[in-house]
């Protein structure tokens, strides 16, 4: 492997949860703070993909600023104290993970993706043992229309993982989301059966990079599926390689 | 004074129920009742999952046989993707059903059971219990402990988990025996049979203790129905459903499942949740037919194995070919037990055991499915119907438990009849009307599909309804 040391990049000091630390100019709260080995969730963000900002689950607090920012979606700025750990921001975190889980349908245990789920591994990081908000039970479909690929709206947290991947990096640009709000949804070209779809070119993308258990392979029983994410990092490389 | 006495949410059974005797004027009993009045509707929570999770939802009915629906379901998934599973697949299913059939077996004879039997019917209730048993007979408690750990314990070796394994899925199963697994189970069969066999040993000191017992625990003549192989053995996962009269005489035959509702019609009545299924050619009521083990043993020639064929050869001298008491469960339990674990033996054996192809892959290939297979508590029947994308339009289920529901009805008013005097309430009279119950070995909170909880309550009812003395028991 060649590793150039590019000394022209500007670097930059910052302050993270009292360390200091330093990183690139460019560089996002959340690259900074992984870097330097700190740990903070994230659910929308994927390496190779453009950011979303959509989870808010890398929310961190910075001096000075009274709002809470997303860590993914925030570039660092010389002389920033930032705090990833506080009560503010474990709470808000976990609220977050508790409405999702409220939001659709997730009864892990019987679920393709149980014991191989973000969302579920990130609750449990979390502590969450219950969830405080009233199920909103929603009834919502299982599109099994495409011949080897599913998509289960019940599992779905709205992270557009799926419809970057097929934009960005397939080029396919089948997936997109309809609605807003609660009646947001994942769908297919012109809101038609997966399996209708002209433009899917079935590459199996979406359902590598989908977080939870909505996009799936077919076939699949209860905890067998797991997601394959070593692809997105390679091709991404290859691209910045080969221009 | 016309008087109803309700149990309520029946102790030492799997899951909740209650039952309601009513009174007449003399205080004797006028009729009684077992009902079961929660339900959970599984049908309409599966409408629109993808078949491949049933198997894995359709184990969620049940805490306590789990296995069995696991079993049901995942042949009813494998007729719906019209493929015949490997054959080693089908050994592996086995070796779990059993597992689960002894385990099962276990709890029902020794911690639910055996405290009347060993006690009295009579007994002091603070003692009559599995707690008293470990108490003053602490060997013949561990056995029981013992016998429903070696089932656990495989069920925990083949999926991973004790409790809901998603081990068994449509096609087969997904993962192989491996040979440490297989050793390791091996390993526990002699231990097991010793313990299995001492019990049935016994059991052959007390089974005579109770003469008003076997005459009127649901003694009358049934039809029997339950899976038999091709040589007409022993059977619990797959074969042929044998229907046959009071005296073991088949009468019908299902070779085909998806045909099961040619013989078997499912009526409803208001007073319970449970459905009750009824021979379709005799009609209701005079279709009810007993399912379990002791229907098995009615229906089959032999176990086909050793030394349950033993004990089953002095169970028929004893009993004679179709023994009618309902109080005959207990034993028929044991010899299963027995059988199970030599089976378990057999198919371990197998020289393919270990083969690595245990999956067939395949679509959806029908739209209709039947899966039968026998829980321990007898037949169980998963019928499912999907759409051309493979998601779940429709099933219907006919549990075990259900199965005999007429026969645990009926045998709740003759148990009442000759027990129970609403003059002098005493708690062995209850006791009674419940181990009738507990005979059939019913699982309640699935085969109503219940959640939730009801404690033990009896009440007495005047002819206008008023309570006007109760029992109550929490367990
Ligand atoms: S998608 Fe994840 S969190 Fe949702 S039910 Fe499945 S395993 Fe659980
Ligand atoms: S289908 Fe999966 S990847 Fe796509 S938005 Fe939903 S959760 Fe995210
Ligand atoms: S990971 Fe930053 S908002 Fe989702």
């Amino acid at each position: 492997m060649i590793t150039q040391v590019n000394s022209s990049v500007e670097s930059l000091t910052l302050r993270i949860n009292g360390k200091d630390v330093s990183c690139r100019a460019g560089d996002t709260v959340l690259q900074a703070v992984r870097d330097n080995g700190m740990e903070l969730p994230t659910l929308c963000w994927l390496e190779g993909l453009t950011v979303w900002g959509g989870c808010r689950l890398c929310m961190v607090e910075i001096a000075g600023s009274p709002k809470l920012h997303a860590a993914c979606a925030t570039a660092c700025q010389e002389g920033m104290e930032v705090q990833t750990n506080s009560d503010r921001l474990h709470r808000y975190r976990r609220m977050i993970v508790e409405l999702l889980l409220a939001e659709r349908n997730h009864i892990c245990s019987v679920c393709v993706s149980n014991g191989h789920c973000e969302l579920q591994s990130l609750a449990q990081k979390l502590g969450i043992d219950h969830v405080r908000f009233a199920y909103r039970n929603p009834q919502l479909e299982v599109d099994n229309s495409h011949d080897r690929m599913r998509l289960d709206h019940n599992r779905c947290i709205l992270c557009t993982r799926c419809v970057r991947v097929c934009a960005e990096v397939e080029g396919a640009r089948t997936k997109d989301i309809k609605g807003r709000g609660v009646l947001a949804a994942v769908i297919h070209d012109l809101d038609q059966p997966w399996g209708e779809s002209e433009t899917c070119t079935s590459c199996g993308k979406c359902v590598n990079v989908c977080p939870t258990g909505a996009l799936t392979h077919r076939g699949v029983a209860v905890g067998e599926m797991t997601k394959k994410l070593s692809f997105l990092p390679y091709l991404t490389l290859m691209r910045e390689a080969n221009p | 004074m016309n008087r109803t006495i309700t149990i309520e949410g029946v102790t030492r059974i799997e899951g909740h129920a209650c039952i309601t005797i009513q009174l007449d004027e003399a205080g004797k009993v006028a009729d009684a009742q077992f009902h079961v009045t929660q339900f959970r509707g599984f049908e309409k929570f599966v409408e629109g999952r993808p078949l491949t999770e049933m198997p894995a939802i359709m184990a969620r009915i049940c805490g306590i046989c789990p296995v069995s629906h696991l079993m049901a379901s995942s042949k009813a998934c494998d007729d719906l993707l019209a493929v015949e599973i490997p054959p080693n697949a089908a050994r592996l299913r086995r070796i779990m059903n059993l597992a689960q059939l002894v385990q099962s077996h276990a709890l029902s004879f020794f911690h639910l059971s055996s405290p009347d039997l060993i006690f009295g019917m009579d007994g002091d209730p603070a003692k009559r219990n599995i707690f008293g048993l470990i108490q003053d007979h602490p060997d013949f408690a561990r056995d029981g402990i013992m016998l429903r750990k070696f089932g656990q314990d495989i069920i925990g070796l083949l999926g991973g988990k004790k409790i809901h394994p998603a081990w068994t899925v449509p096609g087969g199963v997904n993962a192989p025996l491996t040979q440490e697994h297989r050793d390791q189970i091996a390993s526990m069969i002699p231990d097991a049979l010793a313990r299995a066999l001492r019990a049935a040993e016994y059991f052959q000191r007390v089974r005579d203790c109770y003469p008003a017992e076997v005459d009127d625990f649901a003694n009358f003549p049934t039809m029997f129905v339950g899976l038999v192989s091709a040589d007409r053995l022993l059977e619990h996962y797959d074969g042929t459903l044998l229907f046959s009269d009071e005296h073991g005489a088949p009468v019908a035959e299902l070779r085909e499942p998806r045909g099961y509702a040619s013989l078997i019609a499912e009526a409803v009545e208001k007073h319970s949740f449970l459905k009750s299924p009824y021979f379709r050619p005799r009609g209701y009521p005079h279709g009810i037919y007993r399912v379990g083990p002791l229907a098995r043993l009615v229906l089959a020639e032999g176990c086909g194995t050793p030394l349950a064929d033993r004990e089953l050869d002095i169970f028929r001298q004893r009993l004679g070919r179709a023994p009618q008491s309902s109080f005959h469960y207990h034993w028929a339990r044991l010899i299963e037990i027995i059988y199970g674990i030599e089976m378990l033996q057999r198919l371990l054996e197998h020289p393919d055991i270990l083969s690595e192809h245990v999956r067939a892959r395949a679509r959806p290939n029908k739209l209709e499915g039947v899966g039968i297979s026998e829980a321990p508590r007898g037949t169980l029947i998963h019928h499912y119907r999907i759409d051309e994308n493979g998601l779940m339009r429709w099933a219907n289920l006919i549990i075990a438990t259900g199965n005999n529901n007429l026969a645990m009805n009926r045998g709740v008013l003759q148990v009442a009849r000759r027990f129970v005097d609403g003059n002098r309430l005493q708690e062995g009279m209850l006791n009674r009307v419940e181990a009738v119950i507990r005979c059939f070995d019913p699982c309640l909170s699935c085969s109503t599909h219940a959640l939730g909880q009801m404690p033990l309550r009896i009440e007495l009812l005047t002819a206008q309804g008023e309570v006007c003395d109760a029992l109550q028991r929490q367990d």
